[in-house]
């Protein structure tokens, strides 16, 4: 069997791959499913005040909080765009969000070991710290460059 | 050794889930008993925002399953590992941006990459890449808007080769 016949008979189907798809967003359910009830719960039992508290509304402490969030949060991406996109209805500056977004997909703490395993724990350092570093810049960069646009 | 661990990480991820889905269940029942209006309460609240993020996520299961169709791990590595320059910057863009799965799959392959010499920056830029997720996008937009999706977008692949330019930094000095 030449090589071009492998890899054709390794291609899967669309339907294969979509089925493939769903049972991963399958897999991401029950965090997405916990995720949406625990908003449902933190808005009717926690007041907007406490969350404004403790958010101060000043953007380098706010974007600072939010990427130190995101860094010790785990989990898909879908689950930090809910997170973000009601903190951001209850009022949470779009600095802290942004940056407690990008922190959340970029700082991997929760990964730390296995990513350790297989590429060093000094790689693993440097790359997570500057992760967070930059987390800070894209929130502030893209939140003053969504100002000027509107 | 290296599959069995992998394997043993990929089992663990779903347990885990469910102990969180049914630690929030339990949170619930505990606030019936507690007071049963506000519960309701949640529950509703809950539901229309399940409902609200609804077809985005048909979309996210569309995307995702275009990305596997048409994305291979082996393609995206033989393309990494052969890239240098600034090709090499642009492939571990794209490759980082367009790979899917869970990250510890990859471990092993950005290893044998190391090992082979690919740049740790390179490495590093793949990574960051990964968090743009392409079929999440929906998602993304529905919440913040076609315009900060894009602006995001445009400041997370600087980002990453910024961080990637200086981890080639760091190891030279080193």
């Amino acid at each position: 069997m030449t090589d071009k016949e492998k890899s054709k008979q390794k291609q899967p189907t669309f339907l294969a791959s979509l089925y493939k798809a769903a049972k991963s967003f399958a897999r991401m359910l029950p965090v997405m499913i916990a995720v949406i009830l625990l908003l449902g719960l933190l808005r009717t039992l926690v007041p907007k005040e406490t969350i404004a508290h403790v958010f101060t509304g000043r953007w380098l402490p706010d974007t600072l909080l939010g990427s130190a969030i995101g860094s010790v949060s785990a989990g898909n991406a879908v689950t930090s765009y809910i997170i973000g996109g009601e903190l951001l209805k209850e009022g949470i500056s779009l600095f802290a969000v942004t940056a407690f977004i990008v922190a959340w997909v970029t700082v991997g703490i929760a990964q730390f070991p296995l990513e350790a395993s297989a590429l060093g724990k000094r790689f693993v350092c440097v790359r997570n710290g500057l992760s967070f570093l930059l987390s800070l810049l894209v929130g502030i960069a893209t939140t003053a460059t969504m100002m000027v646009i509107k | 050794m290296k599959q069995s661990k992998d394997t043993k990480n990929k089992g663990n991820k779903r347990p885990y889930s469910m102990y969180f889905l049914a630690f929030v269940i339990v949170l619930y029942l505990v606030l019936l008993v507690i007071d049963q209006k506000k519960m309701q309460e949640s529950l509703i609240l809950s539901w229309n925002l399940l409902v609200r993020i609804l077809p985005a996520m048909a979309f996210i299961i569309l995307f995702m399953g275009i990305m596997h169709y048409a994305v291979r791990p082996g393609t995206v590595m033989k393309y990494m590992g052969k890239a240098a320059g600034g090709k090499g910057w642009f492939l571990a863009v794209l490759t980082g941006i367009f790979s899917h799965g869970p990250i510890y799959a990859w471990y092993p392959l950005l290893k044998e990459l190391k090992t082979q010499g690919a740049r740790e920056g390179l490495i590093a830029v793949f990574l960051y890449n990964r968090a743009i997720k392409i079929p999440l996008l929906p998602l993304l937009i529905y919440y913040f808007g076609l315009a900060y999706a894009i602006v995001l977008l445009f400041y997370m692949v600087a980002a990453s080769l910024i961080e990637g330019v200086m981890i080639d930094f760091i190891n030279k000095g080193a």
